[in-house]
């Protein structure tokens, strides 16, 4: 069974990709991924203002009551150097890369065009095959239009592409008025890659104290519908390549996707839920769904459901909406 | 021929010292102790960094649990052949003394590195002078003195250097604090030239002495009267060698260098007739005062010494003119009762043994006289004063100079109008706070100047007594030539105030000089700032004819995210004002200095600091001065003029920074001060205070439970005393049942509080309508703590809440009960004092505390002021501080004392009984004294026998026995506190020794699992895989358990309590840990500033202790055997949270993290498998049945 894909122009033994987790910040977890034949692993987002924090509260710790009293002018020793996330991160990206054959991809998520730009450069010095920028903006500041939103998306894009050689991948979110439009410029700018859809944290309120909670719940299975519909809309008509993520539960989940046009799906919730040997099962459930259909190869199944590709496209339109409603309606 | 390349560096004292003891060791025997710890901490880092020495091995640091072990160790290297040497000070250098005899008698090459430093005597100081070194000198160690920062670095090389050509042991010593902490240019010892100073073939000989089975020896034998006088003889002619081989090896180190030192160096003119002999940083003084009185043609001279032990006759004899007719020997020690001290004496003997031998003609008039004690600034005019002594037909012997005696009358006049400092030396005074940055920046600036510019820096710094909104004196020099003036500046050309706030108490104008610049850091504009200031302040300005600057350098941190590290902002404006540097070429310096600083912290930190330079100037304006002072502002008195005599006339002037004009007589004679001081110190160091919402508060009492200062005060009370309550006073009804017409009111001393914030995180009464809105919060403090004067005064008429009428058993009553240890300058937000309070609280009116050195005996009892104080009825803790080492000996003490009393009290009153009425007798031998409510029944009862003996007293004599020993009737609790650096290390054999004496004390540990008060070196209890001083690369090992070591002997109370998670076990162990008959023992989680996080989060970092099962709370009383119950008890749950949700919240493990991530992993893992192992430990121990009771105790009669 040829389960092998492309993605971002590299040649992926399968679709199945892990997405950025905090699974993946373990070299035993990675190889494992790779064991159980995850096509490539995607790693935890660089966070420039996390790392600009970290920075700054190292900083303040370091130096909190110093030269204040006579007998105790420090309160640490002083360290020579400190390897701070950034460094751990790219160390970790150096010690995965030689660890396996799958591409380890870069996830980037820069708060200023420097941010980007050095966070870039860095992770492909450190090996990264690809980099997938993650584009988490909410855009709070009622005075910015959508227009400038999605120019920010192609600055930021453009800044990086022009700085390093490797494929580029963005991820973003479904909130544009023309999404698919969107899809277009992006890979116009020169995106190599197209992630449908990022979640954005959305807090909760505990009604006790009156505060708000951070939260992020893992992706349930009926979160795919809109990423879906996305990527059989894009499949075949946007030049960058598309993974799907959100809601990747089981093998069929997969085909769905593939069936819409996906060239990769990802996964990190499914492999917190039942663990990284989830990998293993999403693999061969797939291959076991083709083979019982003599399909050899994933790509047979690839973009057969997608817009493009359907007799029937409007199904994925208006018409669809309609259909849901009259058929609730009727129960 | 010298190696003339020029190699300039800039540090203090102790790094000059350590960065050659490093170079030219094996082995550091090490033990911190202010004033010398840095050095130690040095070679830790450089030796967890792999620096190696000049044989290019990486030394051993080896940290010691006292001195006194350090000495241990480093005897015993030496006697194995390494090369090894130790870094002490005062306390420290006399737990040394035994060891030091040895290694002298035994001809041990080694040198010990000193920063000398007063010895506690009428009180501890952490100061610098002579009387540690002087109380070694019999022990046979040569003795070197340095005097300023370059000599230090030499005269190490030269004392580790002539130690192996002569075999003689040498103590290396310079000034604590003045030379030690001094800043300043030095020329670099290159490797090369260490290199060059040791040799190898005597490093070899110093090997082959040592103890080796190979060729086998006894060394430290017994000797009989027979022998050992002959045998101590034998040793003479290695002491008669050593001057020469001293001079020799300053020769050699002459040709290397080009820097020339003599045994005794002599500076003057040939044919001088007035000379002081003098030691250390006070030569360099009086050096600079000589020279300026030969200007105007004085025939004075002054003669250094440097080899003070031996002490060579000749070489001093040689070194003075034949022509000096009068001398003054110079000692910074004191010797009661002695005709001299001792460099006097020596001086004098030399000089007597010359003229009776004929060697020297004449016998010049020679006067010994003491100055700078403590690290008494000892300024060119004393040493002009010292001068002019000598000029008086009758000098005086035994005089004091730097100060007022007007009790003996043996101080010299001083003219404090003298200055000798020259016009090309820019003198800069900076008055910052602690937090602020100030100092940190001047230490930069005085890089930038000294190493950047090719000019000459130097920088000293002077620190208030507090840990928490310590005030700063920054004293720099700048020049053209090498600075050499060890003295604060008396008249400064730039005067530098970073805190608006000072303006108000503090005289920061005093120093500067006519015509100087004054930059004030202010929120108010250069056209608003004139009306805001006192008047006595634009009178400065206008007299002095100040140029003036401000800059609202807070604001313009905040603008770059700096928070109020106002530091890189204010050095950039000094450097734009001050014109020490071209402008452009002095912010191109700070940049680069911040890249340098910064680089390895990160990006954003260089970035921020960066912008703080770009925006300095911006906001820096100069103000127009007006020709008047306009102001109806008066700096408001210190302290009230209500407060007692003592307070006005001595505290007050220590308050105000006038404790040198303090005369001998104010002072009292044995170190005895009046307590609750701390009260009249309205420090105001909090921006933000807490604002109490009495209708959401549910008065549970958690605030001022965990109140580190004690500002948090609760009332009840009928309501009818409401009248009078002026406005905005707060109040509540009683929540609780029972208590109608009962008002309930918290009150928030402001002006005491600093903000740490902890009472907020402990309120657990949120709002139910209102985010975020607790019954307490904290709001910005301007003009809030002004108004609320009003409400305290009213507050404090309120009655105090009847002890025998609070509900002890749990922390709602507690907040009821006066604490009696109030307003402590410790950290902000400290995770010790919380404890300290309680204890006061509960037993606190017949407490006596025997209180170990460190933190707590520092914010306990540091002049000016202390916290502990007494109630209403004048009763409140004793507390002493005996040593670091001795403390729970020294509480000891007080038991046998109070327990031997109070038996005679008992024989006394049943002598008495028929006198004093059988009645009285009974009740008072019979009372059980264990709730406050029988404890208040016995006060009364002895206060009806005081009355009866009263009457007896003229006629008998037992009366008068049973009144002086009297007090002893009421039960006293009596507590030995102190930190983990004591209870866990140095004074770890005594405490053991006090917990198995079955006696009633009871020990409180303050377990900051680090050296808090020194900085935060490892100790015992110090966890594995955190970071620490003396620990740089992570604590490799478990921390010590203490709890189950005492738990060990059976008979004793332990408990294990963290307030922060469970404050009701806490209260439940203290109050246990006193009932109990016999030794109790508690180790109370404390947290610290030195664990690296925001101590804001410090009870939620205590609960994480505990819910990660590396903090169990535990409670182990043997008491409950005898009603069958299990006397061990796990009072938290099992582990819920992985050790490292816990640890790294704190930057002591994510240090490592940091560093070493691979190293950090592997501790955390065996640190979490270590704490589960420990919890199952522990459970199954829980779950054992109450065994047979051990011995008990035969002591305990303290309790009834």
């Amino acid at each position: 069974m040829d389960l092998g894909t492309r993605y971002l122009g590299l040649t992926l033994a399968s679709p199945l990709v892990a997405s950025a987790s905090p699974l993946n910040t373990s070299l035993d977890t990675i190889r494992n991924l790779e064991d159980c034949g995850a096509g490539a692993v995607v790693l935890p987002s660089i966070f420039e203002e996390q790392i600009a924090r970290e920075q700054e509260v190292m900083d303040a710790l370091m130096t909190s009551g110093i030269d204040s009293f006579g007998e105790a002018l420090s309160y640490f020793p002083s360290q020579s150097s400190y390897a701070f996330d950034i460094e751990r991160h790219l160390d970790l990206i150096e010690r995965a890369s030689s660890a396996v054959t799958i591409p380890v991809i870069a996830s980037l998520n820069g708060v200023t065009d420097h941010g980007w730009i050095e966070h870039a450069r860095a992770v492909e010095r450190a090996g990264a095959r690809a980099i997938e920028l993650n584009i988490y903006f909410i855009p709070t500041d009622l005075a910015l239009s959508g227009a400038e939103v999605e120019t920010r998306y192609l600055d930021v894009l453009r800044a990086v592409k022009a700085s390093v050689s490797i494929p580029v991948a963005v991820k973003i979110g479904p909130y544009f008025s023309a999404p698919g439009h969107m899809a277009l410029r992006l890979a116009e700018a020169g995106a190599d890659g197209l992630v449908l859809f990022n979640r954005f944290y959305e807090p909760d309120i505990d009604v006790a104290r009156l505060a708000l909670v951070p939260s992020l719940e893992l992706s349930r299975p009926d979160e795919m519908r809109l990423p879906l519909l996305w990527i059989a809309i894009l499949a075949g008509r946007v030049k960058a390549s598309l993974a799907a993520t959100s809601g990747v539960e089981t093998a069929d989940d997969v085909i769905k996707y593939l069936l819409a046009g996906a060239d990769v799906v990802m996964t990190t919730s499914s492999l917190l839920r039942h663990g990284v040997g989830h990998m293993r099962t999403l693999v061969a459930e797939l291959g076991q769904w083709l083979a019982a259909r003599g399909l050899e190869s994933a790509d047979a199944i690839r973009g057969r459901m997608s817009h493009g590709a359907m007799a029937n496209p409007e199904a994925f339109e208006r018409a669809n909406y309609i259909r849901v409603l009259q058929s609730y309606r009727s129960r | 021929m010298p190696d003339t390349q020029t190699n300039r560096a800039t540090m203090d004292g102790n790094a000059a010292v350590a960065h050659v003891a490093y170079r030219v060791n094996e082995v550091c025997a090490i033990y911190p102790i202010t004033p010398s710890s840095t050095m130690a901490e040095l070679a830790d880092e450089w030796s967890s960094a792999g620096l190696t020495n000049i044989w290019g091995n990486v030394p051993v640091i080896q940290e010691m649990q006292s001195e006194a072990g350090a000495a241990g160790t480093l005897h015993g290297s030496l006697q194995a052949g390494a090369m090894t040497t130790t870094f002490t000070a005062s306390q420290g250098l006399m737990l040394m003394l035994p060891n030091m005899f040895k290694i002298a008698g035994e001809l041990t090459s080694t040198v010990f590195h000193v920063a000398a430093r007063s010895l506690a005597t009428q009180a501890l100081s952490i100061f610098g002078d002579h009387s540690d070194v002087m109380a070694v000198r019999a022990t046979g160690f040569a003795l070197l003195a340095s005097g300023s920062v370059q000599e230090a670095h030499d005269m190490a090389l030269i004392a580790h250097s002539a130690t192996l050509r002569s075999r003689l042991p040498f103590l290396h010593f310079f000034d604590g604090f003045r030379t030690s902490h001094e800043v300043n240019t030095l020329e670099l010892l290159s490797d090369a030239q260490i290199r060059a100073m040791i040799d190898d073939e005597l490093v070899h000989a110093h090997r082959a002495r040592a103890l080796n089975p190979e060729h086998p020896f006894i060394r430290g034998t017994a000797q009989n009267p027979d022998v050992f006088f002959q045998g101590r003889e034998a040793s003479n002619s290695f002491y008669a060698r050593l001057p020469d081989i001293v001079q020799a090896t300053m020769d050699d180190f002459a040709r290397l260098t080009g820097r020339t030192y003599h045994l005794f160096d002599y500076e003057g003119p040939a044919d001088a007739e007035h000379v002081v002999v003098v030691m250390g940083s006070g030569a360099e003084v009086v050096n600079e005062t000589a020279a300026d009185l030969r200007r105007s043609g004085a025939k004075v001279g002054v003669l250094t010494v440097r080899l003070y032990r031996p002490f060579s006759a000749a070489h001093l004899l040689a070194a003075l003119p034949l022509t000096c007719r009068s001398l003054a020997v110079l000692d910074r020690a004191k010797e009661p009762g002695a005709t001299g001290e001792p460099l006097y004496l020596d001086t004098i003997a030399a000089l007597a043994d010359a003229v009776s031998r004929g060697v020297r003609p004449t016998m010049p008039r020679v006067v010994g006289g003491r100055y700078g004690l403590s690290s008494k600034d000892f300024d060119p005019a004393q040493a002009r004063a010292v001068f002019d002594e000598l000029l008086q037909p009758e000098p005086r012997h035994g005089f004091t100079v730097g100060i007022t005696d007007d009790v003996t009358h043996l101080s010299l006049i001083v003219d404090q109008d003298y200055a000798t400092e020259p016009d090309d030396v820019v003198r800069a005074v900076f008055y910052g706070l602690g937090a602020d940055g100030t100092v940190g920046a001047n230490k930069n600036s005085v890089k930038i100047i000294a190493e950047e510019a090719g000019r000459y820096a130097q920088g000293y710094f002077v620190y208030d007594s507090h840990k928490s909104g310590a005030q700063t004196v920054s004293h720099l020099r700048f020049g053209p030539r090498p600075i050499r003036s060890p003295y604060l500046i008396r008249s400064a050309s730039f005067v530098a105030c970073h805190q608006f706030q000072f303006i108000q108490r503090t005289d920061v104008l005093r120093l500067a000089a006519p015509g100087a610049t004054f930059l004030l850091n202010s929120p108010f504009g250069p056209d608003e700032v004139w009306d805001e200031l006192p008047r006595v302040v634009q009178q400065q300005i206008i007299d002095k004819q100040l140029k003036f600057f401000v800059i609202d350098a807070t604001q313009a941190a905040a603008d770059v995210g700096l928070k109020n590290r106002t530091n890189t902002i204010l050095q950039t404006c000094f450097f734009a004002i001050s014109g020490v540097l071209p402008r452009n070429e002095a912010i191109a310096a700070i940049k680069h200095s911040i890249e340098k600083t910064y680089g390895r912290k990160g990006r954003r930190v260089v970035e921020q600091n960066f912008a703080a330079v770009d925006g300095a100037l911006a906001r820096l304006y100069q103000v127009t001065v007006p020709s008047a002072a306009t102001s109806q502002r008066a700096r408001p008195p210190v302290v009230p003029d209500t407060a007692p005599d003592f307070v006005r006339k001595v505290t007050a002037r220590m308050m105000e920074g006038f404790g040198d004009d303090i005369p001998v007589s104010a002072m009292p004679v044995d170190g005895t001060f009046p307590s609750g001081t701390a009260a009249f110190e309205k420090r105001n160091i909090a921006d933000e205070v807490p604002v109490w919402l009495s209708d959401l508060c549910i008065q549970c009492g958690q605030c001022s439970f965990v109140c580190p200062h004690s500002v948090i005060r609760a009332k009840y009370y009928d309501q009818s005393k409401l009248a009078g309550a002026p406005d905005g006073f707060r109040h509540a009804p009683v929540t609780a049942r029972g208590y109608p017409g009962t008002e309930f009111t918290l009150q928030f001393y402001l002006e005491d509080c600093t903000g740490c914030g902890l009472c907020v995180e402990a309120c657990p009464a949120h709002s139910a309508i209102m985010p975020g809105v607790k019954a307490i919060n904290l709001e910005p403090k301007a003009g809030l703590a002004e108004k609320e004067r009003d409400s305290i005064a009213f507050f404090e008429t309120l009655p105090v809440n009847d002890r025998a009428r609070v509900d002890f058993a749990n922390v709602r009553g507690v907040q009821f009960l006066e604490p009696l240890f109030e307003f402590s300058g410790a950290c902000a937000g400290c995770g010790e004092t919380p404890y300290v309070k309680l204890l006061s609280q509960l037993f606190g009116d017949r407490l006596m505390v025997a209180n170990a050195t460190g933190c707590s005996s520092i914010y306990g009892g540091n002049l000016p002021v202390t916290p502990w104080t007494r109630n209403g009825e004048g009763r409140g803790p004793a507390w002493s501080n005996s040593l670091f080492e001795d403390n729970a000996e020294f509480g000891l003490g007080f038991r046998i004392a109070a327990d031997t009393h109070l038996d005679l009290a008992h024989s006394l009153l049943r002598s008495l009984a028929p006198d004093l009425g059988d009645a009285l007798v009974e009740a008072i031998l019979t009372a059980p004294q264990i709730q406050e409510s029988e404890i208040r029944a016995q006060r009364i009862r002895v206060a009806e026998l005081k009355t009866r003996l009263l009457k007896l007293e003229a006629t008998s004599q037992a009366a008068r026995d049973l009144l002086s020993v009297v007090d002893h009737l009421v039960r006293r609790s009596v507590w030995i506190v102190g930190g983990d650096g004591w209870a866990y290390d140095i004074g770890y054999g005594g405490l053991d020794h006090v917990l198995a004496s079955g006696r009633n004390v009871n020990i409180l540990v303050l377990d900051t699992e680090v050296y808090s008060n020194t900085g935060g070196q490892a100790s015992k209890a110090t966890p594995l895989g955190a970071i620490a001083k003396f620990a740089a690369g992570g604590k490799r090992t478990a921390r010590k358990d203490l709890a189950l070591q005492a738990i060990a002997y059976g008979n004793v109370y332990v408990a294990q309590v963290a307030m922060g998670a469970n404050p009701q076990q806490t209260l439940q162990a203290f109050r246990e840990a006193e009932a109990y008959d016999g030794p109790a023992l508690i180790l109370a989680y404390s947290h610290c500033i030195a664990h690296g996080f925001d101590l804001r989060n410090g009870l939620a970092q205590q609960d994480k202790a505990v819910a990660s099962g590396y903090w169990p709370l535990l409670r182990y009383d043997p008491a409950m055997r005898e009603i069958g119950e299990a006397p061990f008890r796990l009072d938290s749950p099992r582990p819920t949270l992985p050790f490292k949700d816990y640890a790294y919240n704190e930057l002591r493990y994510r240090a490592l993290a940091a560093s070493r991530p691979a190293e950090a992993e592997a501790l955390l893992k065996q640190a979490q498998r270590a704490i589960l192992e420990k919890y199952h430990n522990y459970e199954e121990f829980a779950q054992m049945q109450a065994g047979p009771s051990p011995s008990k105790s035969t002591f305990g009669a303290g309790k009834a």
